[in-house]
């Protein structure tokens, strides 16, 4: 884990998923816009999976447990591609919603992630 | 009757089920780490987020099911959402020693952004707004009597 692209894709992930649930309340149906959205934040995750598996070859490895680490991260990866599919099923704003909360919820799976990669409380 | 959909799954009731499927996930992903990574540890805290990913995945299931008994389903399995959040959230704070982890309904649903203590009751609430209607029912079918 690079710990200023983590905080980036933090970024991403909350201002994404904020735009959808802030769009989808007020009635858009899924469009380009929070597709692309989470599908960028599908990709940072993707880039993510990358850096964590090629980072302990250089030295920088996770402080707490991998195997935690690993459970959240592919958990996280799951969860944006079944938000974008359920908004090409369902094209209703509710959808737009869901994307939103996918993404919020892969914000908070990420800050857990980084917690677990470097901070080690007790 | 030819329904396909419940009225449960619609409109607002389908980011509900969204954010419960989304929980499953989570309680089910810790749950299973939990399992395999040192059990010895805490069994009492590991088989309850084990109990409390399995009754999230039913309830899932039963909020998207249309029929009265995945109804009933829906009602006690969120109904015993809520006791599992109250009564573990109030054994956690009064009786640490019994819970040495966290589990998915420590400290009422605090590691969770409190998601486990509201949505039992957005979901109690959903249900009851969405009780089958006896008038309706009958509509539907061909005027007996």
């Amino acid at each position: 884990m690079i710990e200023w692209f983590t905080w980036a894709q933090i970024a991403v992930a909350v201002v994404a998923g904020l735009l959808a649930v802030a769009l989808g309340l007020f009635g858009r149906t899924p469009d380009d816009l929070t597709m692309g959205a989470t599908a960028l934040v599908t990709v940072l995750l993707v880039v993510q999976v990358v850096v964590s598996l090629l980072a302990p070859a250089f030295g920088n490895t996770a402080t707490g447990s991998a195997l935690e680490f690993w459970v959240y991260l592919v958990t996280a990866l799951i969860i944006p591609p079944l938000a974008i599919v359920w908004g090409l099923v369902d094209r209703t704003r509710w959808s737009t919603a869901i994307l939103g909360v996918a993404c919020l919820a892969v914000a908070v799976m990420l800050y857990r992630m980084y917690q677990i990669w470097f901070v080690q409380v007790a | 009757m030819t329904t396909t959909t419940s009225s449960r799954s619609t409109g607002v009731g389908r980011v509900l089920i969204a954010v419960y499927g989304l929980l499953a996930l989570a309680a089910t992903g810790r749950s299973v780490f939990q399992l395999f990574d040192d059990f010895d540890r805490a069994p009492v805290a590991y088989s309850l987020s084990a109990l409390a990913a399995v009754v999230y995945i039913v309830a899932t299931v039963a909020l998207i099911m249309p029929g009265d008994v995945w109804y009933r389903v829906a009602w006690i399995t969120i109904g015993f959402e809520l006791l599992g959040v109250l009564v573990v959230g109030l054994l956690s704070i009064f009786d640490p020693v019994l819970f040495p982890a966290k589990t998915v309904w420590s400290m009422f649903g605090r590691g969770y952004g409190f998601v486990p203590l509201v949505l039992p009751i957005l979901g109690m609430l959903w249900l009851y707004r969405h009780r089958a209607r006896p008038t309706a029912a009958a509509s539907a079918e061909p005027r007996a009597v």
